[in-house]
C-alpha cells in the first residue's frame, strides 16, 4: 500500500487551484476575498509564485483582467467570492464575451450541502453566468477540480477566445483529492475549434481578390486576438495586394495608422473615406470582424455591389448580419498565411490606380476636421496633443465609453496591435480605469493612459486606491465636458435638444479627488496649458488624474445618421443645424 | 416611410418562416439542457417542440430533438449557435437532409358515455390508438405518429369529451443504415 499522505498529487481543492494557476503560467490574478474563497486566499498567502492584485470592487477585477489579457495575449484571471462577488463579475464577463477576451474567473460558492438553500451569500452563479460566458462549471467533487481548471484555461484561450467561470463550493476547497497537471483528455471531445481554413475556399477568395477593381480589406479584433503573427501577415497582404484597408474599433493597430493604405476606422463614427470605400467596393475581404450594427449602418444598403469574403473562427459569425459569398472558417492568422501563399503563387497585384484616385477625392473631404480655438480646449485637439506627447514612449491606451472613446479612436494613431484596450461590443462605461490597471500590471515600465470621460470615470473611480496601493502609475486623462457627451449629442440630434439627465451635476473636483486618493491631480483649462501639463503627467511616476476641461457642447463627427447607409454620412463641415435636423428627421428614437 | 430616428437600423424583415427539425447530440452533464433552452430564449428563437433523453448512457450522450420556426437566416444561426456550445457534438438538420422519420407519442383522456364513448373508441381504432386505461366513463388512448396525425386525432376527440392531453414532443431519426 502506498502512503497517501506523501503523494505530491494529494492536496486540498484550494491548493489545487493555486497549483493549476502556476501550471498554466499565471503570474498575476485580480480579486477580492470573501467567506466562500477564504481557503484559496489562505493558499495564496503561503506562496509567492502568483501575485494577487486586490481591487476595490469585483467589476474592477474583471476589467483589469481584460486589460491584462488584451495587452499580453494571455488569459486574465479573476478570483472572487460567492453571491455579490459573482454577480459583480457579470458586467466584465459579458464585456469579455462580446469582445472575445480570454478570462478565467474562479468564484467561491457556498458548501455543496447548502446549495439551493438560500444560504448567506449564495447565488446561482453558473445559472447567472451561463449566458455571459463561453462555458462554465460548478465543481461538486474535488477530484474533478484539476480537470475542470485545465479545461477552463483551454476553452478560454482557444477558438474564439472568451470568458469562463469555475464555481467551487467551499467544502470542495477544503476537501483532499488528487491533482494532475494539464493533459489533453481534460477537454470535452465535443470541443474542436477549427483553425485551418478550407483550401478550396481560400482559392476562391484569391481569385476574387486578384480580379478586383475596387477592393477593400476590412479587419477586426480577430486579427489582434490571433496574435502578433496575424497582424504581420495582414500587413504583408496589404503590401502584396496594394489594397486599401480599414478596421473596426476593436481591430485598431493591426495595421499601422501611418501605413499608406490606411483609411482610418469605419462605421458610425468612422472616416468618410473608409465608409465610402466600403460602400463602393467590388470585393470586400473581412478578416476577424463580425459586421456589427455600428459598422454596417443600414444593412439592406450595405456595400451593395460587392462580393464578400469573410474569415472568422466562429461559424456563427458567418451570414449573421450580412450574407457573404466566400466564408472561410478558421483562425485569422492561419488563414491569412495560407491566403498569402496562394496569392503569391497564383495572382498578381491588380491594377487599382483609378480606385485609389477615387479614394483620394473622399480623403480630400477631410472628415475629421474640427474648428480649433484659442480659448477652449477642443477634445479632438486634446487627443492630438496627447498623441504627440506620447510619441516615442512605450504607450498603451485604454478608454471608457462615449464621445471621448470615438475621438480617441479617430485621433490617436496606433502602430501596433495589443496597444488599444476599449469596450467595443458591450460599451461598458467604467471599463478603462481598471483595464489600465491590468495593462500596467502586465507592463510595469510602460506608459499606460486611460482616455476617459467625466461621467464614465466615476463608475469605477474607486480603483484609484488599487493603483496607489500597488504603485501602478496609470494616467487617467479625463476629457471633462461636464456632460455624458454621447448621450447629450443624441439628445441634441434625436430628441429636440431636451437634455434629460445628461448633465454631470455635482462633479467632484478631480484634482482634490486625486489628492484624497494619494495620487497626483493635474488640470488643464486653456489650450496653452496642455503641453506643459501633459509633459508633467508623463514625467510623474505615480498614478495621475488629469482633469482636461474641454468644450462642453462639441459633437462627435463624422456620423452615419439613423437608418442611413455608408454613403450618407454627415460630415462635420456640413453639420449645420438644418442639415443635422434633416438627416435625423423622422421622430423620436426607439433606443 | 419615415423611420424613427435611431442609431439602430430598424428594418423589418419579411422573409417567410420555415419549420425545421434539428437533432442535437450532446454530452449529458448538469446544465446542458439549460444551455440549449437559454440560447433559444436569450436570442429570441422559437421552440415548437423539444424532447431530450439520454440515449447512450455509457458514453453519457443525450439526444435533443428540437422543432423550431424561423427565417432561413435564423435557422442557419440556430444551428451554428448550437454547434459552438462546448458540450455539443453534432447538430443535424433533419429537414434539410430530407431523409428522416419523425414521431410523437400522446396520451389522450376522453370522458363520456353512450354514443360519444362508442364513437371515440371507433375513431381510436381508425387512428391505431391503443386504450391504456379505462373506466366506465373514460378512456386514456395512447397514439403514436407524426405531429399532424396526433393533432388531428385530438381535434376529433374534442367534441367527444376530451379531458386532457399529454404529448412527448417530436423525436426524429434518419432513414438508412448510417447514424448521425
Amino acid at each position: 500500500m502506498t502512503d497517501k499522505s506523501h503523494d505530491p498529487h494529494q492536496m486540498t481543492g484550494a491548493a489545487m487551484i493555486v497549483r493549476a494557476l502556476i501550471d498554466h503560467g499565471v503570474q498575476h490574478i485580480f480579486g477580492y476575498p470573501g467567506g466562500a474563497v477564504l481557503p484559496i486566499y489562505d493558499e495564496i498567502f503561503q506562496q509567492s509564485e502568483v501575485e494577487h492584485i486586490l481591487v476595490r470592487h469585483e467589476q474592477g477585477a474583471g476589467h483589469a483582467a481584460e486589460g491584462y489579457a488584451r495587452s499580453t495575449g494571455k488569459p486574465g484571471v479573476v478570483l472572487v467570492t460567492s453571491g455579490p462577488g459573482a454577480t459583480n463579475m457579470v458586467t466584465p464577463l459579458t464585456d469579455a464575451l462580446m469582445d472575445s477576451i480570454p478570462l478565467v474567473c474562479i468564484t467561491g460558492q457556498v458548501p455543496t450541502h447548502l446549495i439551493g438553500n438560500d444560504a448567506f451569500q449564495e447565488c446561482d452563479t453558473v445559472g447567472i453566468t451561463r449566458p455571459c460566458t463561453k462555458h462554465n462549471w460548478l465543481v461538486r467533487d474535488v477530484n474533478d477540480l484539476a480537470k475542470v481548471l485545465h479545461e477552463a484555461f483551454y476553452v478560454a484561450t482557444t477558438g474564439r477566445p472568451g470568458p469562463v467561470v469555475v464555481d467551487v463550493p467551499k467544502d470542495v476547497q477544503f476537501a483532499l483529492g488528487t491533482y494532475h497537471p494539464p493533459r489533453k483528455s481534460d477537454v470535452h471531445v465535443s470541443y474542436t475549434p477549427r483553425v485551418k481554413g478550407d483550401a478550396a475556399q481560400i482559392r476562391k477568395a484569391v481569385a476574387l481578390l486578384a480580379a478586383a477593381k475596387r477592393p477593400v480589406i476590412y479587419s477586426g479584433g480577430g486579427v489582434v486576438n490571433s496574435g502578433p503573427e496575424a497582424s504581420k501577415l495582414l500587413r504583408e497582404l496589404v503590401d502584396v495586394t496594394g489594397f486599401p484597408i480599414t478596421s473596426t474599433l476593436m481591430g485598431l493597430g493591426a495595421y499601422p495608422a501611418t501605413g499608406k493604405n490606411w483609411l482610418g476606422m469605419l462605421g458610425m463614427h468612422g472616416t468618410y473615406e473608409a465608409n465610402m470605400t466600403m460602400h463602393g467596393c467590388d470585393v470586400m475581404l473581412c478578416v476577424g470582424a463580425r459586421f456589427d450594427d455600428r459598422i454596417t449602418g443600414r444593412t439592406d444598403a450595405f456595400s451593395p455591389g460587392s462580393k464578400k469574403i469573410h474569415i472568422d473562427i466562429d461559424p456563427s459569425s458567418i451570414n449573421k448580419n450580412i450574407r457573404v459569398d466566400v466564408p472561410i472558417i478558421g483562425d485569422a492568422g492561419n488563414v491569412l498565411g495560407d491566403l498569402l501563399q496562394v496569392f503569391r503563387a497564383e495572382a498578381k497585384k491588380p491594377d487599382i490606380k483609378s480606385w485609389w484616385q477615387e479614394i483620394a477625392t473622399w480623403r480630400a473631404r477631410n472628415s475629421l476636421a474640427y474648428k480649433k480655438s484659442n480659448d477652449v480646449i477642443l477634445p479632438q485637439y486634446a487627443i492630438q496633443k496627447l498623441f504627440e506627447a506620447t510619441r516615442g514612449h512605450d504607450t498603451y491606451i485604454t478608454t471608457e465609453v462615449g464621445q471621448h472613446q470615438m475621438w480617441a479612436a479617430q485621433f490617436f494613431g496606433f502602430e501596433e496591435p495589443h496597444r488599444w484596450m476599449t469596450s467595443g461590443g458591450l460599451g461598458t462605461m467604467g471599463y478603462g480605469l481598471p483595464a489600465a490597471l491590468g495593462v500596467q500590471v502586465a507592463h510595469p515600465d510602460s506608459l499606460v493612459i486611460d482616455i476617459a470621460g467625466d461621467a464614465s470615470v466615476q463608475m469605477t473611480m474607486q480603483e484609484m486606491a488599487t493603483a496607489v496601493q500597488f504603485e501602478l502609475p496609470i494616467k487617467i486623462f479625463i476629457l471633462n465636458n461636464q456632460y455624458m457627451g454621447m448621450v447629450r449629442q443624441w439628445q441634441q440630434l434625436l430628441h429636440g435638444n431636451r437634455l434629460s439627465h445628461s448633465y454631470s451635476e455635482a462633479l467632484p473636483d478631480f484634482v482634490k479627488l486625486a489628492d484624497a486618493f494619494g495620487c497626483v491631480g493635474i488640470q488643464a483649462i486653456k489650450p496653452g496649458d496642455l503641453d506643459g501639463a501633459l509633459k508633467e503627467m508623463i514625467k510623474v511616476k505615480r498614478p495621475v488624474l488629469f482633469d482636461c476641461r474641454v468644450a462642453a457642447l462639441e459633437n462627435c463627427f463624422p456620423m452615419i445618421p439613423s437608418g442611413k447607409a455608408h454613403n450618407e454620412m454627415l460630415l462635420p463641415a456640413e453639420a449645420t443645424d438644418e442639415a443635422t435636423a434633416a438627416a435625423f428627421a423622422g421622430g423620436k428614437a426607439l433606443v | 416611410m419615415n423611420q424613427p430616428a435611431s442609431a439602430y437600423f430598424l428594418e423589418e424583415r419579411h422573409d417567410p418562416n420555415e419549420t425545421h427539425t434539428l437533432s442535437v447530440l450532446v454530452q449529458n452533464e448538469p446544465g446542458v439542457l439549460a444551455r440549449v433552452i437559454g440560447l433559444f430564449s436569450g436570442r429570441g428563437y422559437n421552440i415548437d417542440s423539444l424532447t431530450v433523453s439520454e440515449t447512450e448512457s455509457h458514453k453519457h450522450l443525450s439526444r435533443i430533438t428540437i422543432v423550431t420556426t424561423g427565417t432561413p437566416t435564423v435557422i442557419e444561426q440556430i444551428k451554428h449557435q448550437l454547434d459552438r456550445m462546448i458540450p455539443v457534438y453534432r447538430v443535424v438538420d433533419m429537414t434539410i437532409t430530407g431523409r428522416s422519420i419523425e414521431r410523437e407519442l400522446a396520451m389522450v383522456k376522453v370522458r363520456g358515455r353512450g354514443d360519444s364513448r362508442v364513437e371515440a373508441l371507433r375513431l381510436a381504432d381508425a387512428f391505431r390508438a391503443r386504450v391504456i386505461d379505462a373506466t366506465t366513463e373514460s378512456f386514456v388512448f395512447e397514439i403514436t405518429g407524426n405531429s399532424s396525425k396526433i393533432s388531428q386525432f385530438i381535434d376529433l376527440m374534442r367534441p367527444l369529451g376530451l379531458v386532457e392531453v399529454s404529448r412527448t414532443g417530436v423525436a426524429a431519426i434518419g432513414r438508412g443504415p448510417e447514424g448521425m
